[in-house]
C-alpha cells in the first residue's frame, strides 16, 4: 500500500502552503529524502543526465485528515522558507539543511547549521 | 521598559531529564521571549536504514528513546507492513494495544514523578516512580525487559503473553488504580501543587493547534484530537474516547495524564476481554517497496513514521517526527511572558524527550 502523495514545483511551495493554511490545515512534519532528477534511459536517449536532488515532503492536516505535497529540487537548488504561512516550519527546515545540506531561504528563525552539532556536516547529503 | 538580559538555561539544569538549552530574554523577572536550541544529542539513527536491513532496523527504533521504545518499534513495524501489504493477526493486533496502554501508564507516572520532583515535593515523586516499578516489573515479566523491549517485529510479534499472565495484570492494575487515586488527589487537591499549576503556562486551543502541538498537551488546550481514535491496531475494537481539557494551563496537562492513566486501565481491561486466542505473526517474504506515513498516538502525543523503500532489504528512507518535536513552538509560546521561576515547570508540562527529538 503506498500514500497518495501529490508533486509540485518548487516555485509554488509558498503559495501551495498559504492555501492549506487558510483552509485551516496545520503542518505536521516536511523530510527531506536524497533523489535525483531524470534517469540514466534519458541521458541514452539525449536527454538531461540525471543530477542528485532532494525530495521534500510536506504534511499538512486537519483533524485525522493527512495531506502529503512532495518537492523535487536539484541538490544545488533552493527553496522558499514556508515559515510566513506557519511559523512552526523553523524547526523543520532548520534540521533539513542541517543533515541534507538543503539550502532554504527566508526562515524565520535561522540557526545557520547549527540546530544540531554534528562532527560531520550535513551527514544525511 | 526595563533593560534586558539573556539568561542561558540547560542543557545542564536539575528540572531537566535530557538536554535542551534556551536562550530566555529577559525583562526583570518576565521572560519575553525564549529561543530553543537541541543538537547535544543528535545519533543519526535514521541514517542507520543504509546498513541495517528493514528486519533489523526495528531494534534501531525501538532504542530511539528509553521511555517511547515500544511506541517506536510499533509504528516502524506498521509503516513497513502497510508497505508490504501484510495484516497481522488479530490477537498480535490486541497485544499491541495492551503493551502501548502499559507504555503509556509508565511514561505518565514518570512524567508525575518528575512534575513533583520539579517543584520540590520529593515523597509524591517517589511514590510516583514506585507505582511505575509495578508496570516496569509487569513488562519484564512479559518481555524480558524493563525499557527496550525487543517484542515487536515487522509482521506481528516476537512472542505471545500468556492469557493467565494477562488477568493477573489486569488483577494488579485494580490495585494500582486504588493507588493512583490517593496519589491523585494529591497531585489535583493540594494548595501547594495548585499554586504552581494552575493559571501558569496558559496556550490557548486556536495557538495549539495552529503551531501544530499534540498529545497531551494540545488536549489539555481544548482539542480533542488522539490517533487512537482513528483505530489502528486493535484500537478500533476498544472503547477510546480523547481526554481533554479546556484551560490549557499546567494544571490541566497534569489532569489529562492522570486522567489517561485511568483511561489506559480500562483499556487494557478491555482489551484482556476482547483479544482473540491464534498466532501472534504471519510469514513475511520479499522486501518493502514504496513509501507510507503512519501516525499513532504514543504517550506525549502524535507520532508520525515515514518509510521509503526500493524493493531491497535496506530501506531508503526512515524518518519519525516525534511529538516533543512538535511542541517545541507551543512550549516556547507559553514561556513568553512567565515568570522566571515557572520556567522549568514549563518545560516539564510538555513531557520533553530529547532523545527522541533529536534521534
Amino acid at each position: 500500500m503506498n500514500m497518495k502523495i501529490r508533486d509540485v514545483q518548487a516555485v509554488s511551495i509558498l503559495e501551495e502552503a498559504e492555501k492549506y493554511k487558510h483552509e485551516g490545515y496545520r503542518l505536521m512534519q516536511i523530510c527531506a529524502t536524497r533523489g535525483s532528477i531524470g534517469s540514466p534511459s534519458d541521458q541514452e536517449e539525449g536527454e538531461q543526465a540525471s543530477v542528485p536532488a532532494y525530495e521534500i515532503l510536506y504534511t499538512f492536516g486537519m483533524g485525522f485528515r493527512m495531506e502529503q505535497i512532495k518537492v523535487t529540487i536539484p541538490q544545488t537548488d533552493k527553496i522558499s522558507s514556508i515559515t510566513s504561512a506557519f511559523p512552526c516550519a523553523f524547526l523543520y527546515e532548520n534540521e533539513m539543511h542541517d543533515l541534507f545540506g538543503v539550502d532554504v531561504r527566508m526562515m524565520n528563525l535561522d540557526y545557520r547549521g547549527n540546530l544540531y552539532r554534528t562532527a560531520e556536516k550535513t551527514p544525511f547529503k | 521598559m526595563s533593560a534586558r538580559s539573556v539568561i542561558p538555561f540547560g542543557p545542564q539544569h536539575p528540572v531537566l531529564p535530557e538536554p535542551i538549552h534556551l536562550d530566555l530574554v529577559m525583562e526583570d523577572e518576565r521572560v519575553v521571549e525564549a529561543i530553543p536550541s537541541i543538537g547535544f544529542i543528535h545519533r543519526g539513527l535514521e541514517k542507520l536504514v543504509e546498513k541495517k536491513d528493514f528486519q533489523e532496523m526495528v531494534y534501531v527504533a525501538e532504542r530511539i528513546c528509553g521511555i517511547c521504545s515500544l511506541g517506536h518499534g510499533l509504528g516502524y513495524c506498521d509503516a513497513v507492513e502497510h508497505i508490504m501489504d501484510l495484516d497481522i493477526p488479530p490477537r498480535a493486533k490486541f497485544l499491541r494495544v495492551i503493551l502501548s496502554e502499559m507504555s503509556r501508564i509508565h511514561s505518565h507516572l514518570l512524567w508525575l514523578g518528575l512534575l513533583a520532583d520539579g517543584f520540590g515535593f520529593e515523597s509524591l515523586h517517589m511514590q510516583s516512580w514506585r507505582l511505575r516499578e509495578e508496570i516496569l516489573d509487569m513488562f519484564e515479566e512479559a518481555t524480558g525487559g524493563r525499557v527496550i523491549f525487543s517484542i515487536m517485529k515487522v509482521g506481528g510479534q516476537r512472542r505471545d503473553i500468556p492469557q493467565d499472565m494477562l488477568k493477573s495484570f489486569c488483577e494488579r492494575m485494580e490495585k494500582m488504580r486504588e493507588e493512583l487515586k490517593v496519589l491523585a488527589r494529591t497531585f489535583l487537591d493540594d494548595a501547594a501543587v495548585q499554586t504552581r499549576l494552575k493559571g501558569v503556562g496558559i496556550l490557548t486551543a486556536d495557538q495549539a493547534e495552529s503551531l501544530g502541538c499534540a498529545g497531551p498537551f494540545l488536549r489539555a488546550s481544548g482539542v480533542a484530537r488522539d490517533i487512537r481514535v482513528s483505530g489502528y491496531s486493535a484500537y478500533g475494537d476498544v472503547h477510546v474516547i480523547p481526554v481533554v481539557r479546556s484551560e490549557g494551563d499546567s494544571y490541566a496537562r497534569c489532569e489529562v495524564r492522570i486522567d489517561e492513566i485511568f483511561q489506559s486501565f480500562d483499556i487494557i481491561r478491555e482489551a484482556v476481554e476482547k483479544i482473540p486466542e491464534g498466532p501472534v505473526d504471519v510469514p513475511v517474504k520479499g522486501f518493502p517497496n514504496g513509501e507510507y506515513m503512519t501516525r499513532i498516538e504514543q504517550p506525549r502525543g502524535e507520532a508520525l513514521y515515514y518509510i521509503k523503500a526500493n524493493g531491497t532489504k535496506f530501506i531508503e528512507r526512515m524518518r519519525v517526527r516525534t511529538p516533543t518535536f512538535a511542541n517545541l513552538p507551543g512550549l516556547v509560546e507559553t514561556l513568553r511572558g512567565c515568570d522566571l521561576a515557572d520556567v522549568p515547570i514549563l518545560i516539564l508540562t510538555i513531557d520533553p524527550c530529547i532523545s527522541c527529538t533529536e534521534r
